[in-house]
């Protein structure tokens, strides 16, 4: 079998991956794409989308329960729960089928197999358990990604223990569940089990639900879910006493040991603690390339320590998000082509978005991370029950709050929390990104009515000029 | 409506300047024409004058406050029949750091407005107006004016050369100037002479570098790094011309100078020469009409190029005064931006130092420079026998994307023609 020969090979086809060898046939190079699995990745086939296809269910579903308020009498509501699902999987399908065919445009050729470097940085591509090409390039990417981390104790069995993959089609609707973990994953399947009726308890280790957003926006986010009928246990670790009978217990995360702990009865528990890289498997003992806690190291143009081999994406540092992974195949692509108009990537100017109802977005430093860095700010705050629109949707419940640099009014962190905020957070971003200040965003006509108006008096109230509040 | 006074641009490039005095005080009543302040450039010292009659209700400047943005409002003027109470309303335009001294009902009047920034911001947009658009964040900008960089010194790495916020962080000015960080980064490739000394014990006295110096560093650094220098000599015999000078100076109710009649040689040469009287302009060249011949003057601290004007229909007489003049004000630090910016030629005479022949760098946008010697006797070869004249070398440097081989050759043929038959000038 010939070697064929590539000017870059990329290896799995994620949103990492495949937006690399887009880029990258753009820019005029010959591609080589080697996927294991499926074209587009977790974000596309398990994770992203298809939970929003899920969560936009369940959306409906709550309208529907609560379509009296709008004066509209709905009797006999019911769902199907293998309908929701199927509508999910075909909603992936569809979109995965759609990379196959951009792969195809752009003449990127599609290896379907598992890629693995060998000691002379080939990449050898095997198909059940048989090497089915050899293929080389001056530059490979990895782009492979990164699964649910396991926690002792709470292995997925696709049975008790549901990682995100089993929670995501599920054939029954479980009467309770308890996710462990109050990131943005645990918090989505928490909202989503919830408005379809499931009684929800979500444990936390850290002290508040998720963690990396603003204390505030916590704080709110805690609040409304609360409202909706979730249970939260923060600073607080759970433990499977008994998988048969569905018996678990919730003590706190000190570990005090006067703490007896609540012990609770679940149908199911979904793990959502986290993610580790795929770095197994890849040849990657037969070079240079650095693993760091299951991460591969890279510099900021995501270069590894081998010449020649980069990294993207989730099997590299934080955030581990699909426009982030998309981001920076982009930059590692332009920097390999010799671009001089590239820069590193910002982690700053990275938007963060949960899709739970509430929804939250971010971007930028929170209050917390400006007091650590010892910057005096200015801060403003403005509520959806000051926003026309948004009482016209009958969603009142929210924040927009805005955090600018007081000496400099660079704009440095926004964090949002309310309907449709994961649409809303570009408008900060693209600011951001284009270095504005106060100035400019006051400057800024938003249209009458919407909720992004909210993003205007925000920034007002900032400097003690909101209109509306 | 109480006039505002602003911070004047003395040429195209100035972004600020020292507001070195003021030639009036509060409450003075001025016309139109008079002088009310002096600024001070790198290059020069100018005075403002009043261009609407007035009181002069306030200075908002202080006397002797260095950095002073072009547009700023340095002074407010009052019409007839207005009161200080007037000023309230201009208040807001003053600048954060100067409210402190306004009268207290001016400053919390400022004070209240929420976004102090936002007024910085306005002045850097004003002040860079006068010059061509740079293309800056908003954040880069008011960076920049909060740590008083001007914005065409920093150089932009963000899409398509925009100034972003990481080059204001990244922007290094020098002690003495903040405006030639390109010149000082350049001269920075390995250890910097500083680094040397120390390491090797060598002794030394260190000064900081003039706003002049650092002008002139980072305008010949760019000459000789941009413009394809090219260098032509040529003897010429000065006998005919010392003949005719004693000739002309012999009344004694003049003198010319050599000098003089080689800036007269030049300015006919180029005219005669049209092709050699040019500037690159990038994408285009240009021929200029009159022959406006720049010279070279050594001050203390540096040297200024104040230029004789369509020196060819000059009369000699016209050119000795004029030049004694520039030179005289040279010195003192007086000239005015428009006495030394522009031209099309200069010279630099280094024949009264005893050098025979030296070569000069290229001064933009002029397209040649011709570097004088002194005149001396030598032995020379005349109708195939040995005999003495008093000669001259003259080194012309050209730019050769304007001036090629031949140009530069013809026209010192013609400056060589009219200084052995001098008549030919007084034509």
């Amino acid at each position: 079998m010939a070697k064929q020969e590539f000017d870059l090979i990329v290896i799995g086809g994620g949103p990492g991956g495949y937006v690399a060898a887009i880029r990258a046939a753009q820019l005029g190079m010959k591609v080589a794409l080697v996927e294991a699995n499926h074209l587009g990745g977790i974000c596309l086939n398990w994770g992203c989308i298809p939970t929003k296809a899920l969560l936009r269910s369940a959306e409906v579903m709550h309208l529907i329960k609560n379509a009296d308020q709008f004066g509209i009498s709905v009797k006999g509501v019911s769902f199907d729960l293998s309908k929701i699902v199927e509508r999910s999987r075909k909603v992936s399908a569809q979109l995965s089928g759609g990379i196959k065919h951009l792969l195809k445009k752009n003449k990127v050729t599609v290896f379907d197999g598992w890629g693995r470097l060998n000691k002379s940085k080939e990449v050898i591509v095997e198909s059940d358990g048989k090497e089915i090409a050899t293929i080389k390039a001056p530059h490979t990417i990895l782009a492979t990604g990164a699964r649910a981390r396991v926690l002792p104790g709470l292995e997925p069995d696709e049975n008790f223990v549901w990682s995100y993959r089993e929670a995501m089609v599920p054939k029954e609707l479980p009467k309770s569940i308890l996710v462990v973990g109050s990131g943005a994953i645990g918090i989505e399947f928490a909202s989503f089990y919830n408005d379809l009726g499931v009684e929800v308890t979500v444990v936390e280790m850290a002290d508040r639900i998720l963690p990396v957003e603003d204390e505030e926006i916590s704080k709110i986010a805690l609040k409304a879910l609360t409202k909706e009928g979730i249970a939260f246990h923060t600073g607080s670790v759970s433990e499977i006493v008994d998988k048969s009978k569905g018996d678990v217990k919730i003590v706190k995360s000190d570990g005090k040991k006067d703490d007896k702990g609540q012990s609770l009865k679940v149908d199911k528990v979904i793990s959502a603690v986290g993610i580790v890289g795929n770095v197994e498997n890849l040849g990657l003992e037969e070079t240079k390339v650095q693993v760091d806690r299951s991460h591969i190291k890279v510099n900021e143009w995501l270069e590894t320590d081998e010449p020649g081999i980069y990294a993207i994406g989730d099997v590299v540092n934080p955030p581990w998000l699909a426009h982030k992974a998309s981001h920076e195949a982009i930059i590692c692509v332009e920097k390999i082509a010799g671009s001089k108009d590239v820069h590193p990537l910002d982690p700053n100017l990275i938007p963060g978005c949960t899709y739970a109802r509430p929804q939250v977005a971010s971007i930028g430093l929170t209050e917390q991370a400006c007091r650590e860095q010892g910057l005096e700010v200015n801060i403003g705050r403005f509520p959806f029950v000051g926003n026309g629109k948004a009482i016209a949707l009958g969603d009142t419940e929210g924040l927009i709050k805005t955090i600018f640099d007081k000496k400099t009014g660079e704009l440095l962190g926004a964090h949002m929390i309310g309907a449709e905020v994961t649409e809303l957070i570009q408008g900060y971003t693209i600011g951001k990104t284009l270095e504005t200040t106060e100035a400019e965003l006051m400057h800024t006509v938003f249209p009458h009515p919407t909720l992004s108006e909210m993003m205007h008096e925000s920034v007002l109230d900032a400097y003690g000029r909101a209109i509306h509040f | 409506m109480p006039i505002e006074i602003l911070m004047p641009a003395l040429s195209p490039t100035m972004t600020e300047g020292t507001l070195a005095a003021w030639s009036v005080k509060e409450g003075d009543i001025v016309s139109s024409g008079d002088v009310i302040a002096e600024i001070e450039t790198d290059k020069a010292t100018m005075e403002v004058e009043a261009v609407d009659e007035g009181t002069i209700g306030k200075l908002v400047v202080a006397a002797g406050t260095e950095g002073v943005p072009v547009n700023q409002v340095i002074a407010i003027l009052l019409v007839e029949g207005e009161e200080s109470v007037d000023l309230t309303a201009l208040a807001t335009k003053a600048p954060p750091e100067q409210t402190s001294e306004t009268p207290e009902s001016i400053a919390k009047e400022s004070q209240k407005t929420e976004s102090p920034a936002a007024k910085q911001t306005k002045q850097v947009t004003k002040a860079i107006q006068s010059e061509d658009r740079i293309f800056a964040s908003p954040l880069a900008k008011r960076l920049a004016e909060q740590a008083g960089y001007a914005l065409a010194d920093i150089q932009g790495t963000g899409p398509r050369g925009r100034v972003v916020k990481r080059d204001v962080e990244a922007h290094q000015p020098s002690v003495a100037t903040k405006d030639n960080r390109k010149t000082r980064k350049v001269a920075a490739s390995g250890p910097s002479p500083k680094e040397l000394a120390d390491l090797l014990g060598t002794t030394y006295r260190e000064e900081p570098v003039s706003k002049m110096r650092g002008v002139i560093a980072e305008r010949l650094m760019e000459a000789k790094q941009t413009i394809p220098h090219f260098y032509l000599t040529i003897e010429c015999e000065l006998d005919a011309l010392l003949s005719m000078r004693k000739q002309i100076n012999e009344p004694g109710d003049v003198k010319i100078s050599v000098n003089d009649l080689i800036i007269k040689a030049v300015a006919k040469a180029l005219i005669k020469v049209p092709e050699a009287n040019a500037s690159w302009n990038g994408d285009t060249i240009l021929y200029y009409d009159q022959a406006d011949v720049a010279v070279a003057v050594a001050i203390e601290g540096g040297l200024v190029t104040p230029i004789v004007r369509g020196a060819e229909s000059k009369p000699l007489t016209a050119i000795s005064d004029e030049m004694k003049d520039l030179a005289g004000r040279a010195k003192d630090g007086k000239l005015k931006p428009d006495e030394y910016q522009g031209g099309s030629f200069s010279i630099s005479n280094l024949g009264m130092f005893g050098i025979k022949e030296f070569s000069a760098v290229i001064n933009p946008p002029h397209g040649a420079i011709l570097a004088i010697g002194m005149g001396e006797k030598r032995p020379v070869v005349k109708n195939d026998e040995l005999t003495i004249a008093t000669m001259m070398s003259c080194t012309l440097s050209c730019d050769h994307r304007v001036v090629d081989g031949a140009v530069g050759a013809t026209f010192l043929q013609a400056f060589k023609g009219m200084i052995e038959n001098p008549l030919g000038m007084l034509i």
